[in-house]
């Protein structure tokens, strides 16, 4: 079974549905870029958004999926306050349900070894998004937020 | 993953070939600058002037062939594209590199060090 439809989508969202693989996640991110509202963006809008969705995507192939092929997909509509996107997968839920804070990885000291290699998608996502939230209905994990 | 190398006496410069480093294509970026980077010399130029996108499992590798280079070797990077730029400068990692504008800038730069 598909994952449940967006209650709130209008005709004009965009809508797309995939199956959450590297690849298939690249693929479909390009897609997204030339179809409207995402093609109407300025370049820096196109980038930041290609970005948010990519880590919320790879998170979800990576961990809700842990690297196993699932549906997964992906509204976007045009609001008065910017672009309202919602990303719905039927894989694990969130640890906790809850949303992980996105801090980034400690102080960064000289030492090159502590260097972080990981840990910075949350806190992009967090940095470029506003209203993100987090509901897990029916085995299926919903993501909401708005790119303003 | 094409990646074009210049060796120089002093420096080596790594030029990514392709438009983008994402977390379909991570894996391999590291794995072949660790192969390109494996000898030679101190000063690693790392050309991405051509990358378009840069997401998060990109920026880790990145950070990854960093550490791979070791204390004694310096991992240089050059010709961001806006895009790039804000990934590195969202999660402070513009900090921790030596940013050149162009990947001449960055071996001029090194050849009068």
């Amino acid at each position: 079974m598909p994952p449940a439809p967006d209650p709130d989508s209008r005709p004009n969202d965009l809508h797309l549905a995939f199956t959450a693989t590297p690849v298939a996640i690249r693929d479909s991110l390009q897609r997204m870029l030339t179809l409207p509202p995402l093609c109407g963006l300025s370049e820096d809008g196109r980038g930041m958004a290609e970005l948010v969705l990519a880590e919320v995507l790879n998170n979800v192939a990576e961990h809700a999926y842990a690297n196993r092929p699932g549906p997964v997909t992906v509204s976007i509509g045009q609001t008065p306050q910017g672009l309202r996107c919602v990303i719905v997968d039927q894989g694990r839920a969130m640890p906790g349900h809850a949303l992980p804070e996105g801090r980034l990885p400690g102080s960064l000291g000289p030492a090159l070894e502590d260097l972080p290699e990981g840990g910075f998608g949350w806190h992009l996502i967090r940095s470029l998004t506003q209203g993100l939230s987090y509901t897990r209905v029916d085995g299926c994990n919903r993501l909401q937020f708005l790119l303003p | 993953m094409q990646l074009q190398t210049q060796t120089r006496p002093k420096v080596i410069s790594v030029t990514v070939l392709e438009d983008r480093i994402d977390a379909a294509s991570a894996i391999q970026f590291k794995e072949k600058m660790r192969d390109l980077t494996k000898d030679g010399p101190a000063r690693v130029v790392l050309d991405l002037a051509r990358v378009q996108f840069l997401d998060s499992s990109g920026l880790g590798a990145i950070v990854a062939v960093k550490k791979l280079l070791g204390p004694d070797r310096m991992l240089e990077l050059s010709g961001l594209t806006p895009t790039v730029e804000k990934v590195f400068r969202l999660t402070r990692m513009d900090s921790i590199f030596t940013i050149h504008p162009s990947v001449e800038a960055a071996v001029s730069h090194a050849a009068s060090a």
